[in-house]
């Protein structure tokens, strides 16, 4: 009875959760442009979509910076990480809680001050200020993604290398990077989902005609309910869905290696570390 | 001995001020094996990373037949270490691990294969190529960590403290086998552990460390019978420590009792350390003994029986292979061969 | 091994994208424009609490207050039977809980529009059961459940992960003391998960208070929150010192109550990763 009393209320939760997103998706296949009726199953909306250069094109846009900013933040956000590992004291501490700036930040405030920055560097606003505060807002996580692997390293690895007769170089290579390859690949991955995911800052750092899907999706919302939206967003869910499970793959395996923690909730602190990682602020910079 | 392979001359090393090694002379020679013997702290390790190159001496000179390879990093050493707690590249399997060297040398995959594999047959791991090194055992994880080393065909192979996570057992096996590796081989091994047993076990050449500084160096017989001072005497297995005064050559006194000695040059009525071996105090009737005392406690060993004798103000650890029981009145009898007299050690 | 100059490009780029923008935000705050130039002043926050913009941050902290404990009312006991039943599948649910923070969040707000709106999902199930409609698109009660939907895992998971971590021993031996459930529960449950609590809350406060998408899109606009109101004055009202100033308000309040927070809920909340 009490069972059955709580798999009621979790079902309850999950359809509350879920069902926005599956009327969201039924409604993309709706040959109706009113929401009120059912005019029967289309692909009508995806085609229009396919016509739409202003959601193509933001589309193109959200990719590029994605791509980019993940890559450009994952090389310097590694760098930093094998930098910063060797710093010690005081100097460590501001930096790395100068890090953790714009992950605590609200986002509103990343993107304005951001964008202060440009206008007062005469930079206009753009794709190319849109993707700067991209990779910004992405290196703290690449770097923390990366950091505790190198925690994690044994120092006499490096050191066995050299006495093997590897230069510091060779021995970077081959024993250092494939040591924190797991750090990378998520800071990498985490970077461009974020990146993707991003709406506030964007909206602040980029100029006028030059929009992400995120800033498309808002201004046609504010006009009104629009059925290619649902396309698009069907289309999204499904992307973001088989990125979350390759993610999930990755870690799920790394994990039965290591045997330590759950993928689901390792995929959930790598989405929602800047909301909680008040606690890590005062741990980590401790060290 | 012939050759001097590896000179420490005068080698110091502060760590922000903190002095880790203080004037360190060494000499090591061509297939010896030598074993830094020390607590921890002492600067063992430190001393094997300065031959190994991961640490620069602050002062001193590191010599390598002949030359001066102070400024020489680790991958241009013809040495290589053993790490203590193995250090295999967890992302290779065994075979990877032990061409790591051999590939840097660009070898052709033939004599690659064919040093790994004969390597692997020397510390009995044919068979485990293609294993995962997190899939081995400590023991087995040692062998690698000591196959990956020794397929370079170093001069000189440094081990630190090697078999520090293995069972006694295993340790034990281990410590006859590297042993043999090293005669075999024509190796020269230089050994740092804080365990004198092992020390006594393996080594041709003891050198016992202390914050810093060399104590003794020597023979394992050397150390274990003629300890230079108290300290040496009661790190290297157990020991009656007592003070004593030097009376005059060939007689010293202690315990409210003077005694013959062997040992001749200090001065008249000089505070000295007296050292005696439980093993080397006989227990007699209590008429006969040049000291009385009680027995307090008895605990067995094995092979004999450990015993506290009381006798005034001090208490004597018996190795005896009879047992005397608790609260018996016993005499002791102590040879002159077997009385270390050695200098205070702030003296010295 | 030292590698501390590969650090150095990032040091650039923190000081330039990081440093900088904050002593620009400052700076605005600071200075009020005019005909000879900028001029240190301290308007900008003084201007804050007139009685408007008072009333702006308190309906933003309202709301954000009565979403984040609607968030604890549904979250709490979702976690706590998540946690302590023995369904076949926990690890799926919980993965099912963050699939939806996964997809873009103004998809997630935008589809809340196609079912509050006037011929909304909502009302259409509601007709075909025979209820009243209800209007609830452009109202409060929108923004809160905008929120609430929004950040519900936030609250979900840290709770949660606590909760789990709970040794079962302790359980038993409170009833092995003769607690009956509901004493286990307010004697040993609910402190020891304070700390999943803490955070929990923290996670559905902060972003709730500084949205301004939520607000834009399910309240239309007649919802001014702090977040619309900077958003205002950069983009509409070009006010940049005031708008500046309110920032750098609330990026302080947020980075000390996430300082006290972090202090409160004490070292271990078992969601660290690092």
């Amino acid at each position: 009875m009490v069972r059955a009393l709580k798999k009621c209320y979790v079902a309850v939760i999950f359809a509350f959760l879920y069902a926005p997103i599956l009327v969201l998706i039924l409604y993309s296949f709706n040959n109706s442009r009113s929401r009120g009726t059912w005019g029967g199953f289309t692909l009508r909306w995806y085609g229009e979509l396919l016509q739409d250069r202003h959601i193509l094109g933001s589309l193109y846009n959200t990719i590029i910076i994605a791509v980019l900013s993940a890559a450009i933040a994952t090389v310097i956000g590694t760098a930093a990480a094998i930098g910063l590992n060797g710093w010690r004291g005081v100097q460590r501490k501001v930096i790395m809680n100068i890090t953790y700036i714009p992950v605590l930040n609200p986002d509103i405030v990343t993107g304005i001050s951001l964008m202060l920055l440009f206008v007062f560097a005469r930079m206009p606003l753009g794709l190319l200020t849109m993707l700067l505060a991209h990779i910004t807002f992405n290196i703290p996580y690449v770097i923390l993604s990366v950091l505790p692997k190198l925690k994690q390293l044994d120092t006499h690895l490096y050191e066995a290398a050299l006495d093997l007769g590897a230069t510091p170089w060779y021995a970077f290579k081959k024993v250092i990077l494939p040591e924190i390859m797991p750090g990378i690949i998520t800071g990498l991955l985490l970077a461009f989902t974020l990146s993707i995911d991003d709406f506030v800052i964007s909206f602040f750092t980029t100029g006028s005609g030059v929009a992400n899907l995120s800033i498309t999706i808002f201004s046609m919302a504010r006009r009104g309910v629009n059925p290619t939206i649902n396309a698009v967003s069907t289309l999204m869910f499904l992307a973001v869905l088989v990125l979350l499970v390759i993610v999930n793959l990755r870690v799920s395996k790394e994990n039965s290696r290591k045997g330590r923690r759950n993928h689901e909730q390792e995929a959930y602190d790598h989405r929602h570390r800047r909301f909680g990682s008040a606690r890590r602020l005062s741990r980590n910079h401790a060290r | 001995m012939a050759e001097c392979i590896i000179e420490l001359r005068n080698v110091s090393k502060d760590y922000d001020g903190t002095e880790a090694l203080r004037d360190i002379n060494l000499k090591i020679y061509r297939n010896e094996f030598v074993t830094l013997l020390g607590p921890s702290g002492c600067g063992k390790t430190t001393t094997l990373r300065i031959i190994g190159g991961f640490e620069q001496p602050t002062t001193g000179e590191v010599v390598f037949n002949n030359t001066s390879i102070n400024h020489l990093p680790p991958y241009k050493r013809r040495v290589n270490t053993v790490f203590q707690r193995y250090a295999l590249f967890p992302h290779m399997n065994v075979y990877e691990n032990i061409a790591f060297g051999l590939r840097i040398k660009k070898l052709d995959e033939e004599v690659i294969e064919y040093k790994v594999k004969n390597m692997l047959k020397l510390v009995n791991l044919a068979g485990y190529e293609e294993r995962k090194v997190d899939s081995l055992s400590g023991g087995q994880q040692q062998r690698v960590a000591i196959a990956r080393a020794l397929v370079n065909e170093p001069d000189v192979l440094l081990l630190d403290e090697p078999l520090g996570a293995l069972d006694l057992k295993l340790r034990q096996d281990m410590q006859l086998e590297l042993k043999h590796m090293q005669q075999s081989l024509g190796i020269t091994f230089v050994y740092v552990t804080h365990d004198q047993e092992e020390a006594l076990t393996m080594s041709d050449t003891i050198v016992v460390m202390r914050e810093g500084r060399i104590q003794q160096i020597g023979t394992p017989i050397d150390i274990y019978n003629e300890p230079k001072n108290a300290f040496v005497a009661d790190f290297i297995g157990e020991s009656n420590i007592v003070d004593g005064i030097m009376v005059r050559d060939y007689l010293v006194e202690f315990a409210n009792h003077r005694f013959e000695c062997v040992d001749a040059g200090f001065g008249e009525n000089e505070p000295v350390d007296v050292v005696i071996r439980p093993e080397d105090i006989k227990l007699v009737p209590e008429s006969e003994g040049m000291l009385r005392g009680e027995v307090r406690s008895v605990v067995f060993k094995g092979v004999h029986y450990e015993m506290m004798v009381e006798n005034g103000e001090y208490v004597w650890i018996v190795h005896d292979t009879l047992m005397q029981p608790v609260g018996s009145k016993v005499g002791m009898v102590i040879t002159p061969q077997d009385i270390h007299i050695m200098r205070k050690e702030d003296q010295g | 091994m030292s590698y501390k100059w590969a650090a150095s490009p990032y040091l650039v780029w923190m000081v330039i994208f990081i440093v900088v923008p904050i002593i620009l935000v400052c700076y605005y705050s600071l200075t009020v424009r005019t005909d000879a130039g900028f001029r240190f002043s301290t308007d900008n926050f003084r201007r804050f609490f007139e009685p408007i913009y008072l009333k702006v941050l308190y309906r933003s902290i309202e709301l954000a207050f009565v979403a984040t404990v609607v968030c604890f009312i549904l979250g709490y006991p979702l976690a706590y039977i998540l946690a302590r039943s023995d369904f076949k599948h926990t690890n799926v649910l919980i993965m099912l809980l963050v699939v939806p923070m996964w997809m873009n969040f103004l998809l997630r707000t935008y589809a809340w529009m196609t079912i509050l709106e006037q011929n909304g999902v909502l009302n259409i199930v509601l007709s075909w059961l025979r209820l009243p409609t209800i209007s609830i698109l452009y109202t409060e009660a929108a923004v809160i459940l905008g929120m609430v939907y929004n950040f519900l895992p936030f609250m979900v998971l840290p709770i949660y992960s606590v909760l789990s971590k709970i040794d079962p021993s302790v359980v038993e031996a409170a009833e092995d003391l003769g607690a009956n459930g509901i004493i286990v529960f307010r004697k040993v449950i609910f402190p020891l998960s304070l700390p999943g609590v803490i955070s929990g809350i923290t996670m559905v406060f902060m972003p709730a208070v500084t949205t301004f998408v939520i607000s834009r899109l399910l309240g239309g606009g007649q919802f001014t929150l702090i977040g619309n109101l900077i958003e205002q004055q950069f983009l509409y009202v070009s006010d940049w010192g005031f708008g500046s100033a309110i920032s750098l308000a609330m990026m302080v309040l947020i980075l000390l109550s996430m300082a006290v927070m972090s202090k409160f809920a004490g070292e271990d909340r078992g969601l660290g990763l690092w």
